[in-house]
């Protein structure tokens, strides 16, 4: 394969706009895209023409079976007005948006366009959990290994068990990871579950006692967790609180070539490193405790960028499962094979910590819209570099980030590089 | 899963059949005109020993639709014997006693139903090795 190169020209993120993640009974993927791209409009520090979009990559996973529509990258430009502009759908399964993030940074760095417009978009709470479950299984092999019985929580819990049995990791370091991301949700303003975890009990105890109920005795946080009633098994040692939620949102960014962002803004964040990479089947792997893909596509988007992984200062990772979050920090580069669950136990993954991870709530409390999320984790990651983050900000300057999209179970990760200059 | 589907996966699903390849040597399932290995595409069939051991798992509480009968019940990723990892629920033994690298045996079972008037898919499953073959 050929060595990865420097983009020809340079790519700056200049504006951002996301809708609140959530589940919306009264609302379509198009509102949520429209009330993401509105956002943009108005944020975009210098203001900015929409006729000066060339084309919409539109990161979206399956409209078709959520919505019994298709064909949504026109409907999307049309919806914003965009139209006749190409506009084209990406479908990786979760790794839509960033995959859409990808080309839409590939058509600026190659100098064939100059300001993309990248979205992605899920619709996801109007089916019932049964379906949902069908539906994100289409992306896992469905003639081998969704007949056998396996679901998307099974499949990382297999991760699960694997890496446990490996590094002698258990249950209860996972909680960790589910903590931290509900401390951060629950100071981002548009996270579907932006409470922390003893608020969420605390929430549990009023209800109970409003309705007259006996009032739950939960000691802690950790009690709670371990309660089978309040956090129940979903694929052991998966529980409810491992699992990301099934959300509605939609997300986009702005990308401009380096030449003209000045117009847009004075504070540009530059994509420098996009990596992506592909793999088969879990059943086709010879290890379940580390996902290729993402090494692979790391290693590309480093190299690209001329930067290690200890250079980076801050990660959005898919955590789509605690696991997964633990196997990215490792992928990454930011720790070694085996030491992910212990970093995390020990705090280096918090806001104040060594490296953050997720400091947007990640999936698991901001929400996982599947198309929508990988360009969700570069609107935190524009945020945090400009210092616009809110109460969630990091302190100190953030030159260097990255975010880490999967797809399925790593059949599909991508892996981009960010610079503020 | 569908009725064509289900017919073309037949004998995969009874009778664990595989490919070898003859440019590498790996054994491949399930079956594929390109060798996953070296990517050439000259392969004889050959019938898969049904035995191998427990490489990963999960016990399943939140079953998808058709599967709510078995719930909870184990799936895992067994190694088999001559080299490929096959995904299957395990049957005949209690969740508590499942362990990583433990030996199992092929057997054939119902899998799921679609629906009360629905097909039954039957096809493989794995259990405890009942006896070690010399
Ligand atoms: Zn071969």
């Amino acid at each position: 394969m050929r060595k990865p190169q420097p983009f020809p020209h340079a790519v700056a993120i200049v504006g951002v706009g996301m809708s609140k993640f959530g589940a919306f009974p009264d609302k379509s993927s198009r509102d949520l895209f429209v009330e993401a791209f509105r956002e943009l409009r108005a944020t975009v520090d210098k203001g900015f023409d929409p006729a000066v979009i060339e084309s919409l990559y539109l990161g979206n996973f399956s409209s078709d079976l959520f919505e019994g529509q298709g064909h949504m990258a026109p409907i999307m430009a049309d919806a914003v007005g965009l139209c006749p502009v190409p506009a084209m759908r990406l479908e990786d399964a979760c790794a839509s948006g960033g995959v859409a993030l990808r080309q839409g940074v590939l058509a600026v760095a190659s100098g064939m366009q100059d300001v993309v417009l990248v979205g992605g978009a899920e619709r996801m709470t109007k089916l019932p959990t049964a379906q949902v479950t069908d539906t994100l299984g289409a992306a896992a092999d469905t003639l081998f290994e969704i007949p056998a019985g396996f679901t998307f929580p099974g499949f990382y819990a297999a991760i699960a068990t694997a890496y446990m049995h490996r590094y002698g990791m258990t249950p209860e370091h996972l909680m960790n990871v589910a903590i931290k991301n509900h401390e951060n949700g629950a100071l981002n303003p548009k996270a579907q579950f932006g409470v922390t975890i003893p608020d969420w009990m605390q929430g549990r105890i009023a209800a109970a006692v409003k309705k007259g109920k006996p009032a739950p005795t939960w000691r802690d946080q950790w009690d709670f967790l371990h309660d089978n009633a309040a956090n129940p098994m979903v694929a052991w040692p998966l529980r409810l609180f491992d699992c990301s939620p099934v959300t509605d949102g939609a997300a986009c960014v702005l990308l401009v070539s380096g030449e003209r962002a000045r117009e847009f803004t004075d504070n540009p964040v530059y994509i420098i490193g996009a990596g992506q990479a592909s793999d088969a089947a879990l059943h086709d792997r010879a290890d379940l405790t580390t996902l290729s893909a993402a090494r692979g596509a790391a290693a590309q988007a480093y190299e690209q960028a001329g930067v290690r992984a200890s250079d980076i200062r801050i990660a959005e990772v898919h955590d789509c499962f605690t696991i997964a979050e633990i196997i990215a920090s490792e992928d990454l580069g930011f720790f070694a094979p085996g030491t992910g669950y212990r970093a995390a136990e020990d705090g280096m993954t918090a806001r104040d910590g060594a490296r953050p991870i997720n400091t947007s709530g990640g999936l698991k409390s901001k929400g996982h819209p599947v198309g929508a999320s990988g360009v969700g984790q570069a609107i935190e990651v524009f945020k945090q570099m400009r210092g616009e983050a809110g109460a969630r900000q990091v302190a100190g300057d953030v030159p260097l980030a990255v975010t880490h999209n999967v797809g399925a179970t790593g059949s599909t990760c991508v892996v981009h590089v960010y610079e503020r200059r | 899963m569908s009725i064509p589907r289900n017919w073309r996966t037949r004998q995969q699903r009874y009778s664990l059949k595989a490919e070898v390849c003859n440019a590498c040597g790996n054994t491949i399932f399930p079956p594929r005109d390109v060798c996953p290995h070296c990517a050439e595409q000259k392969q004889s069939w050959t019938n898969l020993s049904g035995r191998g051991e427990i490489y990963s798992f999960t016990t399943m509480y939140s079953a998808p639709a058709g599967f709510e009968e078995y719930a909870p019940y184990t799936m895992a990723l067994v190694k088999l014997a001559e080299g490929p990892m096959i995904t299957a629920q395990l049957t005949d033994v209690d969740t508590e006693d499942v362990k990583i690298g433990m030996p199992v045996e092929m057997v054939t079972r119902k899998l799921s139903q679609d629906g009360d008037e629905g097909q039954i898919l039957y096809g493989y499953k794995f259990r405890p090795m009942l006896r070690q073959v010399a």
